[in-house]
């Protein structure tokens, strides 16, 4: 009997065996084929690669970052791509260090690595993300000078009545330290000077942030684009600029932000495959708008490391 | 049935096994142990983040740095804030604690096993992110339409949501001390005349007193290190909380918010390492008073 059980499972592992080899050739071919036909099509991706591609760093496009890798590991089935939002602060050490392959940042590395750790990483400016403040329904202000945002977000401007609305106390929910968000908005409103003001809560995300928008009177805070969501608050202008995409593509909407993920030079080959396909088309075409965000070649400026913006 | 072992030998895998198992939990603690201290000490040490300033200081600010090139390093407010969430929610929970455990065990003991405790014990399996979102959704909008606050952040909704997670250990230890206690004490105080509440009051909780003292701790324990849920509503400031509905931040949410945002081995990563320490401190103490509670409570029954 346990002769036989065990001739069976054999048999059985031969057999399974078999139909594994054949079925990967099979595949193999109709991997082929189809990259063939993609090839002769849009010329997507160029021939299959794999390895693993891990990323860390900014939370605020990683949904874009996702929603490629999504599509990225479909039409490389032997890649596979993962990671997770912990930071740009985090992302760009993890790959200076080497423990991820891609780091995804809201800021120019410069900002937060020594200068031999930036010399070996390749910057991909993949997307371009508009940011601006938003304040509660109730509030009568809808447009505001960059001076007095710095007023009201480093504590000295207190009352909405300062500002030409309602005499009522300014209620200001700002993000965590970490937020990239909150990085850009007080780079573009600050500039160089540290802030040294909390406000009256710290929340952890932009979708806390809209929530607490959403039920909160007289308050003021700030979002990203794709956030915005008029039923619960009022996305307002800014030195009577209206927050929207085109705004941004020429600067004339002053806070925003270059979305980078890094590689270090020596990235192997699965990487910079999927590098370049958040650079090709089928993402930048399409994913960037979808998601929200600003696709890089529809900027007129540029904007450096030091935050200067130049035409392109 | 396979070939069976001499029964020494059985006996020798049995130890080495079960060696094996002691050893290997005794070498996690350790290394725990000594991780977090020599990464938390590194703060001090090789940073040379003032101890003092650390436990007096009230002005946590990690971003910014003050003229001497470290990051400002006062945790008061923050050790201030644990504390008052954790005493807050355990003068909340504790009256229902063990008032529904008198009424589980002396009163209804039918009821109390068969409805009272599975339903105390699925409340202890409702993860705690649940809690912070019914904080952040009920409670939090509570605060606003009673107060009349701006944000309805702060320590109170903290330590109502905590009061909730809390309320299951410490019911269900007060349940177990109460029954703990023996029926011979309540037949004799109710021969000699005690109504029922004179029972319970003078006999029964006060024999079951180390059990309660037990359950108060291990509570608190947990309000101490609780994260994610009051990190949802308890707006997240690290700053000298000005009152209960002022937004403030605990060690343990600081940490959680904090810790991704720093490179490792920068004097800010330290000292949020030296958070870690302050807050295995703590519980250790916790430890040991419920050991010495538990030795008081047997010499006192003898």
């Amino acid at each position: 009997m346990l002769d036989q059980a065990y001739s069976r499972r054999q048999f059985l592992g031969l057999a399974g065996g078999l139909a594994s080899i054949v079925g990967l050739g099979l595949v193999g071919c109709g991997g082929a084929g189809a990259s063939d036909a993609a090839d002769t099509g849009s010329a997507a991706v160029a021939e299959s690669v794999s390895g693993e591609v891990t990323y860390d760093g900014a939370s605020s496009f990683q949904a874009l970052v996702e929603a490629a890798a999504e599509k990225f590991m479909d039409a490389n089935p032997d890649v596979s791509v993962s990671g997770s939002g912990n930071g740009s602060g985090k992302g760009l050490t993890a790959v200076a260090a080497g423990t991820v392959t891609i780091g995804n940042s809201d800021v120019f590395a410069e900002t937060k690595l020594e200068a031999d750790q930036v010399k070996n990483l390749v910057d991909h400016e993949v997307a371009v993300v508009g940011m601006g403040p938003v304040v509660s329904k109730n509030v009568k202000v809808d447009d505001l000078s960059l001076e007095q945002l710095k007023g009201i977000f480093s504590g000295q401007i207190t009352n909405w009545k300062e500002v030409g609305g309602d005499d009522a106390k300014i209620v200001v929910l700002n993000r965590k330290a970490g937020s990239g968000t909150r990085a850009t908005f007080e780079a573009a409103v600050f500039g160089d000077e540290a802030v040294d003001f909390k406000g009256d809560a710290e929340l952890d995300k932009s979708g806390d942030v809209q929530t607490q928008m959403g039920s909160t009177d007289n308050a003021i805070s700030y979002l990203d684009f794709s956030h915005f969501d008029d039923s619960k608050f009022n996305a307002i202008k800014v030195e009577g600029v209206e927050p929207k995409s085109k705004n941004v593509t020429d600067d004339s909407f002053k806070i925003w932000a270059t979305e980078h993920m890094y590689c270090s030079k020596d990235a192997d080959e699965a990487t910079k495959a999927f590098l370049e396909f958040m650079l090709s088309d089928d993402v930048q075409g399409k994913l960037v708008e979808e998601q929200g965000f600003i696709p890089v070649s529809a900027m007129k400026v540029v904007k450096d490391a030091s935050g200067k913006v130049s035409a392109k | 049935m396979a070939k069976q072992l001499p029964k020494r030998d059985l006996e020798n895998v049995g130890l080495g096994v079960t060696g094996a198992c002691v050893a290997l939990v005794t070498l996690v603690v350790a290394a725990l142990i000594f991780m977090v201290a020599q990464k938390g000490l590194s703060a001090f040490v090789k940073d040379g983040v003032s101890v003092v300033e650390f436990f007096t200081g009230t002005k946590w600010d990690l971003a910014n740095t003050a003229e001497n090139g470290l990051p400002y390093t006062g945790a008061l407010p923050l050790i201030v804030t644990s504390f008052a969430v954790m005493v807050l929610s355990t003068l909340i929970a504790l009256p229902i604690a063990i008032g529904s455990a008198i009424f589980a065990v002396e009163i209804s003991p039918k009821f109390g096993s068969k409805v009272f405790q599975p339903l105390i014990e699925l409340l202890t399996g409702i993860p705690s992110v649940v809690f912070g979102l019914i904080g952040f959704h009920v409670v939090v909008g509570l605060m606003k339409s009673v107060f009349h606050v701006s944000t309805g952040l702060g320590i109170l909704p903290g330590a109502i949501v905590l009061a909730v997670m809390i309320l299951p250990t410490m019911t269900t230890l007060s349940v177990d001390g109460l029954r703990a206690v023996p029926d011979g004490y309540r037949q004799g105080s109710l021969a000699l005349g005690y109504t029922r509440w004179q029972t319970i009051w003078h006999v029964v909780l006060k024999s079951a007193m180390p059990s309660l003292m037990t359950a108060v701790i291990l509570g608190m324990t947990r309000a101490f290190g609780e994260t994610l849920a009051v990190r949802m509503v308890i707006g997240g400031i690290e700053a000298m909380p000005t009152s209960l509905l002022s937004p403030a931040s605990t060690i343990t949410t600081t940490l959680t918010t904090s810790m991704a945002v720093y490179a490792e081995g920068s004097a800010q990563d330290d000292v949020l390492w030296a958070l870690g320490l302050l807050l295995m401190g703590m519980s250790l103490i916790f430890i040991l008073i419920i050991h010495l509670i538990g030795r008081k409570g047997a010499k006192a029954r003898g």
